[in-house]
């Protein structure tokens, strides 16, 4: 080994690199910097004792420990269950009634209302419930199937068209499209609904649509045009439309009959959840109808 | 004159006598970057000053350790604990008093109470709170009894950190830390009292079930009050507290202060006992008054940096003057005004009342009184109104129009309250609440220490609908208390 080279101006000894003739010198490192090092691998040593660590065959060791991240969120969502248990067991107990009158029950199927509402229901119904075209609007007074405690409930929980055997279900023809009525007598009728809903509307129209009405609609809209909740058929006397109120609007929904879609949410939450959910869209749509008012409204 | 000195600077080579700690600071001051720390070993000292200090550390002790475990009976399953910070619960309790986290500005208020406080108490008598009050000050007294139970006085101590170590070093030395680990132990241990109660946590903490912030803060309270009062000390005043810096804006000629009075003791030097005292200085340069400073200044120096103003140099130097047959007070609580004014022979007058005075003892007044105010307007119903903002309106099927509110009605009191609401600015607007029964005015109960939200709906009818945004207000009574809520009922688009 060659005799180490020491730096003139510091007399230190450089490590013998040299780059464009820089040349290193060879400082001892820092006391500090070397029980910090070594503080650093006792630490790991400890950590390996201590915690999972090492991979095995089979599996790894689990460490003194014997910490888990997925043992912890189980035990948080336990947790988390005893604490909402309460709330819950109250919810599926209490009628829907007591929930409502209750102050702190109401509060507290308020707040489960509000997050489940904005994760499933808001897509469609808007995060307020505001509704939107084709989508009603569960703030008004407007019910197509009625908006008490127990019928909203009950829609919660077997959807509309949707997969649930007891499902509610309504059928608005395709009158136009399927060839049931011609152009000329979708606008006569067309002008009729415009009437049925007080507006100004062609008297001779009406009158022509006079019969076509009592042959095809009368029978789930009523003669005099204000809805079956029974059948999901919606009042066509208001001022609330849920395809729009001018008459190409209602010309088209007569021609093409849409009909609308909500899920069966039984079997997604628990009676609990439904029930909250329902006493939630009903405090929110100002407290809504009282229980029996659909057998009245018509 | 006041002199501030600035220790960061080199200051111009002086004659006379310098602190032991200033011949330190100098022989240190060309090496390195950083110093080490110059050790003080301040001397027991007899007096009034002392005595003022011996008792009042004994009275502010006794407040923080008894604080926590007086009772105070409160209705229901609030906590009976006299002075609790309770963050589980969100409350400041205190005696009578009880604030919610949304009225932290009466804490404000109480903070800027004491700045004024402070700058006023500092304008006229200097630095008591310093040299007092000042838990750094407190601890640091009690830690150097503690000391001084160990290794003895000034002397000892410093004979013996010169020792070589040995049995008696070894026992002493530890002893003295086992003790004052011990008492930051206790210190930081009574902290946790005023967070939760302390009877229960006393028990809990002890069995490990208490929570890991007790745990914590007692840990971080036990390691600052060592460190701070055992190892730091004066350094804690002198490097990290601000308020020395701020002194020298609050303090004039007239303030009160620790102060040599050099017209009388000037020139100074060494007296024999049979020697005249004509011509010449009662300073007989005993260096007392530097061996009993807690900082480790020479206060002939003049007022300083590091001065705390807790007049143990007085004590001394009176016991030296009635040793030498002179009146004592030559150092004492004074004006620099006054002092100069002796020195031109002319009779020192004192002026409490001045401008700087006023000033802070009026805003202390203007605080003073809107803290007062504050509490005696307090309501113990806080309502506010918010009003659905999506949908702002909704349209009835009858052309009716309907806007929905949240009211948050916060009952600061320990009872519940019955409230009548109304609705007022809208014509013909009906007000409901789902879930309670319609009546005119709406009355509900609302519980005590909570806030309590309340769905309410307002609909207009359809034939006095109006356009845009209309101003509108809630008016709630409780018993006596009327309180109306500004709101807006909006109309929504006309079609």
């Amino acid at each position: 080994m060659s005799e180490p080279e020491r730096d003139d101006h510091s007399g230190v000894e450089t490590t013998g690199h040299e780059w464009d003739g820089i040349r290193e010198l060879d400082n001892p490192l820092p006391r500090w910097w070397l029980w910090v090092f070594y503080g650093s691998i006792v630490v790991a040593v400890v950590y390996w004792i201590l915690m999972p660590a090492w991979p095995g065959l089979k599996g790894y060791t689990p460490g003194v420990l014997r910490q888990s991240d997925r043992a912890d969120v189980a035990e948080q969502l336990q947790a988390l269950q005893v604490q909402r248990g309460r709330g819950e067991t109250m919810l599926a107990t209490a009628s829907l009634q007591q929930i409502e009158a209750d102050p702190d029950l109401q509060a507290h199927a308020l707040s489960v209302g509000q997050s489940v509402f904005g994760d499933n229901c808001a897509t469609c119904h808007g995060a307020g419930g505001g509704g939107a075209r084709g989508y009603p609007n569960l703030r008004d007074d407007v019910w197509l199937w009625g908006g008490s405690l127990e019928e909203i409930e009950h829609t919660l929980r077997v959807g509309v068209r949707s997969a649930h055997p007891e499902t509610r279900t309504s059928q608005m023809p395709a009158f136009g499209r399927d060839g049931m009525l011609n152009a000329a007598q979708v606008s006569d009728l067309t002008e009729y609904v415009v009437r049925l809903s007080g507006r100004p509307a062609d008297a001779a129209a009406v009158g022509r649509a006079q019969q076509l009405y009592a042959d095809n609609c009368a029978a789930c809209h009523t003669p005099t045009g204000v809805g079956d909740r029974l059948l999901g058929a919606p009042d066509l006397t208001d001022r609330e439309w849920l395809y729009g109120s001018d008459r190409n609007s209602i010309r088209g929904q007569i021609h093409n009959g849409r009909n609308g879609v909500m899920p069966t949410w039984e079997g997604r939450f628990s009676p609990g959840v439904i029930k909250a959910l329902a006493v939630y869209v009903h405090v929110n749509a100002g407290g809504g109808e009282a229980s029996g008012a659909a057998a009245a409204a018509p | 004159m006041t002199i501030i000195i600035d220790r960061t600077r080199d200051r111009a080579a002086k004659t006379g006598p310098v602190s032991v700690a200033e011949k330190q600071r100098e022989k240190n001051r060309p090496k390195g970057l950083y110093k080490a720390r110059v050790p003080i070993y301040p001397k027991l000292v007899h007096g009034r000053w002392r005595w003022i200090k011996w008792a009042l550390l004994i009275v502010m002790l006794a407040i923080y350790y008894i604080t926590p475990w007086i009772r105070w009976d409160r209705p229901g399953a609030l906590p009976d604990q006299a002075v609790l910070v309770d963050f589980d619960g969100g409350r400041f309790y205190f005696f009578m008093i009880q604030l919610w986290p949304q009225e932290v500005y009466f804490i404000t208020g109480l903070l800027v109470l004491a700045a004024l406080a402070l700058f006023l108490v500092t304008a006229l008598f200097g630095r008591l709170w310093c040299g007092y009050a000042c838990p750094q000050t407190v601890w640091t007294d009690l830690y150097i009894y503690i000391e001084r139970m160990f290794e003895g006085d000034r002397n000892a101590r410093m004979r013996l950190d010169a020792a070589p170590m040995s049995f008696n070093k070894l026992w002493r030395k530890t002893g003295k830390h086992a003790v004052w680990i011990g008492a930051a132990f206790g210190t930081g241990g009574a902290w946790i009292f005023y967070f939760h109660d302390a009877p229960d946590l006393i028990r809990t903490f002890w069995v490990g079930t208490a929570p890991m912030t007790a745990y914590v803060s007692c840990a971080i309270l036990t390691f600052t009050t060592y460190v701070f009062a055992g190892h730091m000390r004066e350094q804690v005043c002198t490097y990290m507290c601000p308020w020395p810096r701020i002194q020298g804006a609050m303090l004039d000629d007239q303030s009160f202060q620790v102060t040599y009075r050099y017209d009388r003791g000037e020139p100074r030097g060494p007296h024999k006992k049979a020697e005249t005292w004509e011509g010449r200085g009662d300073c007989i340069d005993c260096n007392q008054c530097v061996v009993v400073c807690p900082m480790g200044i020479d206060i002939r120096d003049g007022a300083q940096l590091e001065c705390i103003n807790c007049g143990l140099c007085i004590d001394a130097c009176n016991e030296v003057m009635d040793k030498v047959g002179r009146p004592r007070g030559l150092i004492a609580y004074d004006t620099d005004a006054a002092v100069a004014a002796r020195n031109c022979g002319q009779k020192p007058k004192h002026r409490l009342i001045r401008a700087r005075t006023l000033y802070y003892g009026i805003a202390l007044a203007v605080v003073g009184g809107l803290m007062i105010w504050g509490f005696s307007t307090r309501k113990t119903l806080d309502v506010h109104a918010l009003r659905d903002r999506n949908p702002a309106s909704v349209r009835l099927h009858d052309g009716a129009v309907r806007n929905g509110y949240t009211l948050k009605i916060a009952n600061h009191g320990f009872e519940a309250a019955t409230i009548e609401i109304r609705y007022a600015g809208i014509p013909g607007a009906t007000l409901r609440s789902p879930g309670r029964p319609a009546s005119d005015p709406l009355s509900l109960r609302v519980d005590p220490n909570r806030v309590t939200p309340v769905r309410v709906f307002v609909t207009a009818p359809a034939d006095q609908v109006q356009e845009g945004s209309q101003p509108a207000t809630f008016e709630i009574r409780s018993g006596d208390e009327v309180q109306t809520v500004r709101t807006a009922f909006d109309y929504g688009e006309t079609r």
